[in-house]
């Protein structure tokens, strides 16, 4: 194997109203089954190392975490190099049990804005109220990115940590980079 | 502009503009398959109501959390009255009654 | 002449003088200029040309009600057809040219139309144009295209960019005048969201001209000044200048526009952004716009508002004339005459149709200046051709026999005010016929209606029907103590609408012809629409010709069209054809208001896609490799696939061709990460899998390959693709390219919607894996280089797959083949897709390796005649049709598309089927050409008997090739059958097997 290469090679920019940059690469396994069952909620925390997220949340720590994805499904984080050895965990904790784990590291390009304008720069590309008393650090959103599909959470007031499709990750590096253009301050929030 | 409604995603509870979802035609349909009559086949696959007013729904939070669900909704003025879970067969009744209380008589139009 | 008064001007910065150009000419100006006032200052009055008739048009108003100052603005990238003087803001070195006209402004061939203007009657293009039927293409269409339009579409790219917003508030504000500021800041008390946005770049609107005095401030001014600083220092309240309401959509949808650089070119930052509000309500604070009046030769230049004669003097400092006669049904336009006279300007009269029992506060003040009032008098006729030089003033209740004449050089007019009700009605807001002021006003009882059913759009001020300051502020406190209510928001205790000075305003009266009896002639001249040369006999003609209904006389005359939008001719254009069809006002109703309420951009609406992200291009993880090779990009779906990598000299046929003989003989590389892999997992997968596909998936033994095809519930071939069986209960399912997402939602449906209760789980994990098609004779050479895992026959046999190790990395190889060669295909982690890539370009460097696209990759599976959705099929085509019945299962009781299959139409044996086809000269067939047959159908055209589905010329059979959809086709092997082509010539092909090379498979199970 080769040295992992990520969509965009860690592509960043840094002259507009936020820094974007592409990070990673993380390890993410989408995990699919009951979230009530207590097998999957310990699957998920012995690999995500944080507390087990709410409903549209996403609890993160360094590069470990688990984001809530849908009634069925979440998105386990961990370093990329664990991530297979955490598949093999996963699956002997969900041994018996009707769930699907798997890599899907490099299916994704994981972006970071930061900066105090970073709510209006995805403000301009996501149909979503990114009020600070609406949109806390935490909350996890899947939307749209203008013409893709997109998640996103904001690990503190300065820091959003964005997922969306490989194969996409230039439009969406080109879009948040024209979304925080200079001078395009909408100084709302 | 176009995809100006807003619909409550009832499996993650986003509400959201239709720009997150995908309309999926009416819902309740009964699959008919191998051994049906051809009248049946054929209102199973062809025949829709069309109706000014009232009407039950399926959607997809496509941009979203990716699940189905239902909406009672009227064609004619927007109105949601209200989403539900995919999997019923029928509009629960909690939400007929809230119906009729926002347009009285409409069963009999149906 | 129109002027710069020594005085006056409280918009200018008089210190900060501005060069500007008009049709090249240079002028001056000041900022806080518009280019209208500039132009005013400058005595340009003359601004443009009407549409049909090419009359001299002059400015008519002071903001975005403006019908005739619409230029031609800037150059080049930056060059903008149709902006409105009025609202257009001067900067240094602006440009404008003057529209729709040739060769000059000044001297106008057009201008001859007006002397056929009896033959250019209302319809005159539905009934001109019709007939002769030939003379369309070559004499009426070119002369409606050349007037059609008033600006110049521009020619060069876009410059600058464009981005949208997402806001969210508890109530939007649209209009930043005393009833906006006020709404704004009773609802803000409550805490709520609250945005305020004002199309101009001045807060206060009108008041600030009109005057006014509030008890607790002062002059209006000051309160403007107080209210403004109070909504400044709340954290919940957003005010946004130059950001105009544009429309008003379902469920609390509002749309804003923001003009951020418009006023400073070349600035930092988008040009435009457009505001996308989810309102729970909105407040339309949009005020009012002056009417005009219906008089003979009102469209001279010179003829201007009563209120825009006054937002020049006061606010520009600008005269537009040195004797200007205010004709009026109302007290308002008095305001205009003493604001001139204050200036120390000549207002030689006050013409009011109203005879009033007892002077007004208005009427007095006026007298007391010195100014002759007439009243019930009216303008039987303007003097004058590119400029006013006079009125001819007669009786309001008469014919327009002349009593004398006034010599002028601007006629100031007002036919009362009408409510800006364009936001409430463009969501369905219905309105009400105000008797007393004239006009239609919103009806509180039918407000525009959210998604719970309930309105979400309140009128404020003199947008609802209420005009002076007293009211107006009263009104806007009302409404949105009423909207706090509604959205369970609570005001605080002392919250009050300030107090006003009233001030007592005789009532106004209807005029909707001046003079009352005006003649034909008269009538002729005078305009209702400016912008679309409608006069007061041109609705009188569509009424006697029958178009009763108004949205018919809209059409008919074109009266309110384009961007006019109902904002000056709508009332007037109303009455007059009440009055022709005998009715009341109300009866005849209006016009649909449509949004924008202004223009905007288009490049607004499309935000930021444009450029480099018009759209998203999905890449694959080779994609750079691809492009540094010369790759011809062919787009499937939104994925970017080399089409050919052509050599330098090389055309793409010859590199095709190259392409795939090389992969026929030796080694040829294919990026298929495009495929769609979908992983289907849970007790109940298989039984799912049999479902979706035609063929039996659940009896796949793990370790082992199908070819799977997928139909819509219609019975038709919706996708095709190769199982793979990875253990018990858990299958992959490629997809084609494009289909992944169309397949996984597809899934996703039944599993959710059908069989909620079935067990399965599906992943789609197409981008996590870079896969790559490892194709041709060499190809288990090429592995065997790499080193690792057994690739050998007996290893890996046709149609299975493994996982292990080759060169170092971890991959899963699937041995199938689309192509008859023997052919792995391999998926590595995307993150190693191009080493991978690269270590099997040097593995293969001594085998003859080449990329090959998606063109070899076409004519390879034809060779084989191997069918490609999109190709083959078209949606209508079933399974059965293509040959395919060794891939739907017998013994399955159901499957999607099984019943339907049933149907008679489906089983019909005259359905097309699928065959080889040859040209008899070894020619390549014209894509999708149809055979044709015998006879003609009831349309008089040849009937057919086939089509052609696929066509390639083959290179390793060294002809054309093709497949065909053809009636009884299987049946009739050795036919041949004429396909003419679009080129003249007809080709015959004869019917063969579509499987042209290596029938018996022997290539692909070396």
């Amino acid at each position: 194997m080769s040295d992992p290469v990520t969509a965009l090679n860690h592509l960043s920019s840094g002259d507009g109203i936020a820094h974007i940059a592409e990070i990673g690469p993380l390890g993410m396994i989408t995990l699919r089954g009951d979230l009530r069952a207590r097998a999957i909620q310990a699957a998920a925390i012995s690999i995500g190392r944080v507390e087990f997220p709410e409903m549209r949340h996403c609890n993160s720590a360094g590069e470990n975490g688990i984001a809530w994805m849908s009634p069925d499904e979440l998105l386990v984080m961990c370093p990329y190099a664990e991530v297979g050895e955490a598949l093999t965990k996963m699956n002997t904790t969900l041994a018996g049990q009707h769930a699907l784990a798997v890599n899907v590291s490099d299916a994704r390009a994981v972006f970071q804005v930061t900066g105090p304008y970073l709510r209006e720069v995805l403000a301009k590309l996501a149909p979503v109220d990114l009020d600070p008393g609406v949109f806390t650090p935490g909350m996890f959103r899947r939307t749209r990115l203008a013409q893709v599909p997109a998640a996103f959470w904001m690990r503190d007031d300065q820091t959003a940590q964005i997922i969306c499709f490989r194969s996409v990750a230039k439009y969406v590096f080109d879009l948040l980079c024209m979304a925080a253009q200079p001078g395009s301050e909408v100084n709302h929030f | 502009m176009d995809k100006m409604l807003t619909l409550t995603c009832p499996c993650c509870n986003v509400t959201a503009e239709e720009t997150e979802f995908h309309a999926g035609g009416e819902a309740h349909l009964k699959r008919f398959g191998p051994g049906s009559s051809d009248d049946e086949f054929e209102s199973y696959l062809f025949t829709r109501k069309n109706p000014k007013g009232v009407h039950f729904e399926r959607w997809r939070h496509n941009n979203g959390c990716g699940k189905w669900f239902h909406v009672a909704r009227c064609t004619t003025s927007l109105e949601v009255f209200a989403s539900y879970p995919a999997q019923t067969y029928a509009p629960p009744e909690d939400i007929l009654v809230h119906i009729d209380t926002r347009r009285p008589g409409w069963r009999a139009k149906t | 002449m129109s002027t710069r008064l020594a005085t006056g001007g409280r918009l200018l910065n008089k210190s900060k003088p501005l060069g500007f150009t008009f049709n090249g000419k240079q002028m001056r100006g000041y900022e806080g200029d518009t280019l209208a006032s500039a132009l005013l200052a400058n005595d340009q009055m003359l601004v443009g040309r009407s549409f049909k008739y090419h009359r001299p048009r002059g400015i008519v108003a002071a903001g975005p009600e403006e019908p005739n100052a619409l230029m031609n603005l800037g150059a080049e990238g930056r060059f903008e057809p149709n902006a409105r003087a009025t609202t257009t803001e001067l900067f240094e070195g602006l440009e404008a040219n003057s529209q729709n006209h040739w060769p000059s402004l000044e001297f106008d061939v057009g201008a001859i139309n007006k002397h056929l203007s009896r033959f250019l009657p209302a319809g005159f293009y539905y009934k001109m144009f019709m007939y002769p039927r030939s003379f369309w293409k070559h004499v009426y269409e070119p002369f409606i295209r050349k007037s059609a339009g008033l600006g110049k579409a521009p020619k060069a790219r876009d410059e600058d960019t464009y981005e949208h917003f997402y806001a969210f508030c508890d109530v939007l504000v649209v209009g930043g005048g005393v009833a906006g500021l006020q709404a704004a800041k009773t609802a803000g008390q409550t805490g709520a969201r609250v945005i305020v946005m004002e199309q101009s770049e001045h807060w206060g609107g009108r008041a600030l001209v009109d005057g006014g005095t509030v008890v607790d401030d002062g002059p209006v001014d000051k309160f403007v000044e107080q209210i403004f600083s109070e909504l400044e220092a709340m954290d919940n309240v957003q005010l946004r200048s130059r950001c105009m309401g544009a429309g008003v959509y379902d469920h609390g949808y509002a749309l804003g526009y923001e003009r951020l650089s418009d006023h400073k070119p070349g600035r930092d930052g988008p040009r435009h952004r457009l505001w996308r509000v989810r309102a729970s309500h909105v407040i339309t604070a949009t005020g009012a716009l002056e009417r005009p009046l219906s008089f003979a030769g009102n469209d001279i230049p010179g003829v201007m508002l009563a209120a825009a004669v006054r937002d020049y003097a006061v606010n520009f400092g600008v005269s537009v004339g040195d004797r200007t006669v205010v004709v009026t049904n109302n007290d308002n336009a008095y305001l205009t005459a003493i604001s001139l006279k204050h200036a120390g300007l000549d207002v030689p009269a006050i013409i009011d149709a109203r005879v009033l029992s007892q002077d007004s506060a208005q009427v007095a003040q006026a007298k007391a200046l010195g100014i002759r009032v007439m009243m019930g008098h009216a303008i039987a006729s303007v003097k004058g051709t590119k400029r006013v030089t006079g009125v001819e003033i007669c009786a309001q209740a008469g014919e327009g026999a002349v009593l004398e004449e006034i010599s002028c050089d601007a006629v100031a007019m007002s036919g009362g005010w009408s409510p800006v009700v364009h936001l409430w009605s463009h969501c369905g807001g219905k309105l009400r016929w105000d008797a007393v002021n004239a006009c239609f006003s919103p009806d509180p009882d039918n407000p525009p209606k959210g998604v719970d059913g309930m309105g979400f759009v309140t009128p404020a001020g003199a947008a609802s029907g209420v005009f002076a300051l007293d009211d107006v502020l009263n009104d806007a406190h009302a409404a949105a103590e009423g909207v706090m209510t509604t959205l369970g928001l609570r005001l605080p205790k002392d919250s009050a609408a300030p107090v006003a000075e009233h001030r007592g305003d005789a009532p106004m009266a209807p005029v909707w012809m001046m003079p009352q009896g005006a003649n034909v002639k008269l009538r002729e001249k005078a305009w209702l629409d400016y912008q679309n040369d409608v006069k007061v006999s041109d609705v009188r003609l569509a009424a006697q010709e029958g178009f009763v209904s108004v949205e018919h006389a809209k059409r008919y005359t074109t009266l309110g069209m384009a961007t006019d939008q109902g904002k000056l001719s709508n009332i007037n254009g109303l009455a007059t054809l009440a009055g022709a069809l005998d009715t009341d006002i109300p009866n005849v109703g209006t016009t649909t208001f449509r949004p924008p309420y202004h223009p905007i951009s288009m490049a607004a609406i499309a935000g930021e896609a444009k450029g480099h992200v018009f759209q998203p291009i999905r890449r694959t993880p080779m994609h750079d490799w691809h492009n540094n090779n010369g790759a011809e990009w062919e787009p499937v779906g939104a994925w970017r696939r080399p089409y050919a990598y052509p050599k330098p000299g090389e055309s793409t046929h010859n590199a095709v061709m190259r392409e795939v003989t090389n992969t026929r003989e030796k080694l040829g590389l294919l990026d298929a990460s495009t495929l769609g892999k979908l992983i289907v997992k849970g007790p109940d997968a298989g039984r799912f899998l049999d479902m979706m596909y035609t063929n039996m998936m659940s009896t796949l033994k793990i370790g082992k390959c199908r070819y799977g095809l997928m139909c819509s519930e219609n019975g038709f071939l919706i996708d095709d693709g190769v199982v793979a069986r990875i253990d018990a209960d858990t299958w992959l399912c490629h997809t084609t390219t494009g289909g992944a997402e169309n397949i996984h939602g597809h899934m996703e449906e039944w599993l959710q919607t059908e069989w909620w209760d079935w067990n399965v789980y599906v992943a789609n994990v197409t981008e996590q894996y870079a896969q790559v098609a490892v194709v041709g004779p060499n190809a288990r050479k090429a592995l065997e280089k790499l080193g690792g895992m057994d690739v050998s026959r007996e290893a890996l046999g046709f149609m299975e797959w493994a996982d292990g190790d080759l060169g170092g990395f971890k991959c899963r190889v699937y041995r199938i083949s689309f192509s008859g060669e023997l052919s792995y295909e391999i998926a590595v982690d995307a993150a190693q897709g191009q080493a991978f890539w690269d270590a099997l370009m040097v593995a293969g460097n001594d085998l003859g390796v080449m990329p090959y696209g998606t063109e070899a990759l076409h004519i390879l599976r034809a060779e084989k005649g191997f069918i490609m959705i999109g190709d083959e099929t078209d949606g209508t085509v079933i399974p059965q049709d293509l040959g395919l019945h060794w891939a739907i299962s017998k013994k399955k009781e159901d499957f999607l598309g099984k019943r339907a299959q049933e149907r008679s139409h489906m089983t019909d044996p005259a359905r097309w089927k699928l065959v080889g086809l040859e040209t008899t000269d070894g020619s390549t067939l014209p894509d999708g050409a149809y055979a044709v047959a015998t006879g003609t159908n009831a349309n008089g055209q040849r009937n057919v008997q086939g089509r052609v589905t696929s066509s390639y010329h083959s290179p390793t059979l060294g002809k054309g090739i093709a497949m065909g959809l053809v009636l009884n086709g299987p049946d009739r092997m050795g036919e041949v059958i004429t396909f003419p082509g679009t080129d003249g010539k007809d080709y015959d092909a004869r019917i063969v097997d579509p499987v042209f090379y290596d029938k018996e498979g022997e290539k692909q199970n070396v």
